[in-house]
């Protein structure tokens, strides 16, 4: 096999499908839904020629169930889909947070809500991603903004969910998704791939929510000699339901906390010109090429502008952010739904530090124009 | 035979009422285990939400409890990625027919290789007694205080019309039947559902008497009011209203969703 990389024009969607066999993803259920249905049509060939499935659910409810349970015996398991489909699928993808099972799902955002815009993009399911199951849980979430990290970050989202035992979606949008450029495809030889770590203990002294060090409890696969028990409802050490209080109140803090001591790892952004600036434009997603161009722009005129993307959006870059904003007097935040990520900003600023939001929601991308005039219409 | 070696222990006692049905199921689940031989790493029980759904707790096989309706969801999912383990998937009528209806029908359908045991108490057990899509037109239930104005669900005629390859059915009383039904449907391939009559004295027993109201009289309601398919066929429909109508509703050789998928790994990879 060759060590170079490949160049190839391709489209979003279809990146993160060879992202995911790439990642060594060999299980995929789900249910048609524009803009992402390509992922599920160029799955349909490749999973079963590397020996993986591909099946074609009734619904988004069974398409996570299915990922789940292939996960829980043992294939690195993924679903795609849409606002609409990403709303169904909310229970299950609680039970796979409660349980811990590593699993990637793709939300190719849409405007909404309801059946919205179904052609365009959208950034409207930010929140949703992060709260849209019931119950105070983490959650790992990533925004690719090119054809490239489409397929990269699909690479790092089945290792980060295989690491943290944990769901992981990849919220892309629809411009990204059906956007085509050219590639670099790294060899797999310089591909790092994790896998879940095994317990190694006799199966009678297997704990699967142990309280380990790490946080992250080791996880056998269905079907490889450790008869353990699996649940949704609050479990102990030893996976079986309780109600006591304070060992409810353990796990759960375990679970909530669990990515804490991880953060490093889990965060990811581009930061460019952050050092010293007198404006810092903040954007994710499908806008951040827009805002990077603004950013360009802005330096021209002689505005020193820094720019931060979010790679990673949940958890939340609270630290870098808070960081950031000590340094200027305003931020600008474009982005595809009515500011939802500006409003999480807006928690960790100081009370002097201006936001301002530039966002569109019907479906027409934020041009890089827009965002200078913005930060002009305010001087 | 040796029921202890599959139950765990220290889970007892389980949190089923006195007079519940759900145990005598689960001890013909072990046995037909037992019999079969099968391997206790190689079986995964799996479960929605119900009274039912708790079983997979007791047992000392890979378990796992899922969200309400969606068990075989869940299931066709660890089949498909490890072919070799045997599924068994446990149910409610409602956890089945209502919430998890779609994806019974599909599974159905599909005719993957997954075994669901149906448990029909004709009733929402786990939340009080509510009504069910199973619960006979006229009968009382929480949410049908004045009698129930729906039209039931036929579990085994929606299984089988729906194309699953093994669809039998029968009630705790008939034990040995209950043996060779399950017996059968293990070792088909394809999807095949049991559907078992069992009692909940504690929500319907209580609201409809004249069913019975303990364990044991609801038992005796089944024996005497179960004829088989064979003397159904005999008799006009007024005489088999509210009769419930045993036994092996279909049988049939069919390709199954993981022979059709390897034509498919074939065809990939030629
Ligand atoms: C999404 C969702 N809706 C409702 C419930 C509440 N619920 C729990 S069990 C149940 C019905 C149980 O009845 P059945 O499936 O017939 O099983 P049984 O308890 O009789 O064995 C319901 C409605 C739930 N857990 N999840
Ligand atoms: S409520 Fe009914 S179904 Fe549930 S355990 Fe009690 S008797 Fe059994």
């Amino acid at each position: 096999m060759s060590n170079n990389s490949t160049a190839k024009l391709m489209q979003g969607n279809v990146a993160i499908a060879h992202g995911a066999i790439a990642a060594g993803c060999r299980f995929f259920a789900g249910y048609p839904i524009t803009p992402s249905s390509e992922i599920a049509e160029v799955l349909s060939k490749e999973l079963p020629a590397v020996d993986g499935t591909f099946i074609q659910m009734e619904d988004e409810i069974a398409s996570i169930g299915a990922v789940v349970g292939a996960s829980i015996a043992g294939a690195k398991s993924m679903t795609a889909t849409s606002g609409p489909g990403f709303s169904l699928k909310q229970e299950n993808l609680g039970m796979a947070v409660m349980a811990e099972v590593p699993l990637v799902v793709v939300d190719v955002q849409r405007g909404g809500p309801s059946t919205g815009l179904p052609t365009k993009g959208s950034q409207g399911d930010v929140m949703q991603a992060r709260w849209g199951t019931h119950g105070d849980h983490p959650i790992i979430a990533i925004a690719p903004s090119s054809v490239e990290e489409c397929y990269d970050m699909t690479i790092r989202a089945f290792n980060l969910a295989e690491q943290y035992r944990t769901p992981v979606i990849i919220l892309t949008d629809e411009i990204i998704a059906h956007l085509t450029e050219k590639i670099e495809i790294k060899p797999a030889s310089k591909i790092e791939l994790y896998n879940r770590g095994k317990p190694n203990v006799a199966p009678e002294k297997y704990l699967p929510y142990k309280l380990t060090e790490s946080g992250i409890p080791p996880m056998a696969n269905f079907g490889e000699g450790y008869r353990y028990h699996i649940t949704g409802l609050v479990h102990d050490e030893t996976g079986f339901p309780t109600n006591d209080e304070k060992e409810a109140h353990r796990q759960l803090m375990r679970l909530n906390t669990k990515f804490d001591q991880h953060m490093d790892s889990i965060l990811d952004y581009e930061e460019i010109n952050t050092k010293n600036m007198d404006l810092l434009l903040v954007s994710y997603g499908a806008p951040a090429r827009s805002a990077k161009r603004a950013m360009k722009i802005m330096q021209k005129q002689g505005v020193n502008a820094g720019y931060l993307r979010l790679k990673t959006i949940w958890p939340f870059a609270t630290d870098k952010i808070k960081k950031l904003s000590r340094k200027v007097d305003t931020i600008i935040v474009p982005e595809m739904n009515l500011g939802q990520i500006a409003g999480e900003i807006e928690r960790y600023i100081p009370d002097n530090t201006e936001i301002i939001r530039v966002n569109h929601v019907n479906g027409e991308a934020i041009k890089p124009q827009e965002i200078v005039n913005a930060m002009i219409k305010k001087d | 035979m040796d029921y202890l070696q599959y139950l765990r222990k220290d889970k007892m006692p389980h949190i089923w009422c006195d007079g519940c049905g759900n145990g005598i199921i689960l001890k013909a689940i072990i046995r037909a285990v037992d019999k079969l031989g099968w391997k206790k790493d190689d079986i995964a029980l799996v479960s929605g939400i119900g009274c039912s759904g708790r079983t997979p707790g007791y047992v000392d096989f890979n378990t796992l409890h899922t969200t309400h309706g969606r068990a075989l969801s869940f299931s066709t999912g660890i089949k498909l990625a490890k072919p070799n383990m045997h599924l068994i998937v446990v149910s409610g009528d409602g956890d089945a027919t209502a919430i998890g209806g779609n994806h019974f029908i599909h599974a159905a359908r599909r005719n993957i290789d997954l075994n669901l045991i149906v448990f029909n108490n004709y009733i929402y057990g786990m939340t009080g007694g509510q009504a069910s899509p199973t619960t006979p037109t006229g009968k009382f239930a929480s949410t049908t205080p004045y009698g129930n104005p729906d039209s039931p669900f036929h579990i085994s005629e929606l299984a089988k019309a729906a194309g699953a390859s093994y669809v039998a059915r029968t009630t705790t009383y008939h034990t040995a039947k209950m043996d060779r039904y399950m017996q059968q449907a293990f070792q088909n391939k394809g999807f095949s559902v049991v559907e078992i009559l069992t009692m909940c004295p504690t929500s319907y027993g209580r609201a409809n008497k004249e069913t019975g109201e303990t364990g044991v009289e609801m038992l005796s309601f089944q024996k005497e009011n179960s004829i088989s398919l064979e003397k159904a066929k005999e008799m006009d429909e007024e005489e088999i209203k509210g009769k419930f109508v045993t036994g092996v509703y279909i049988d049939r050789d069919k390709p199954s969703y993981l022979e059709n998928y390897q034509e498919i790994k074939d065809k990939a990879n030629n």
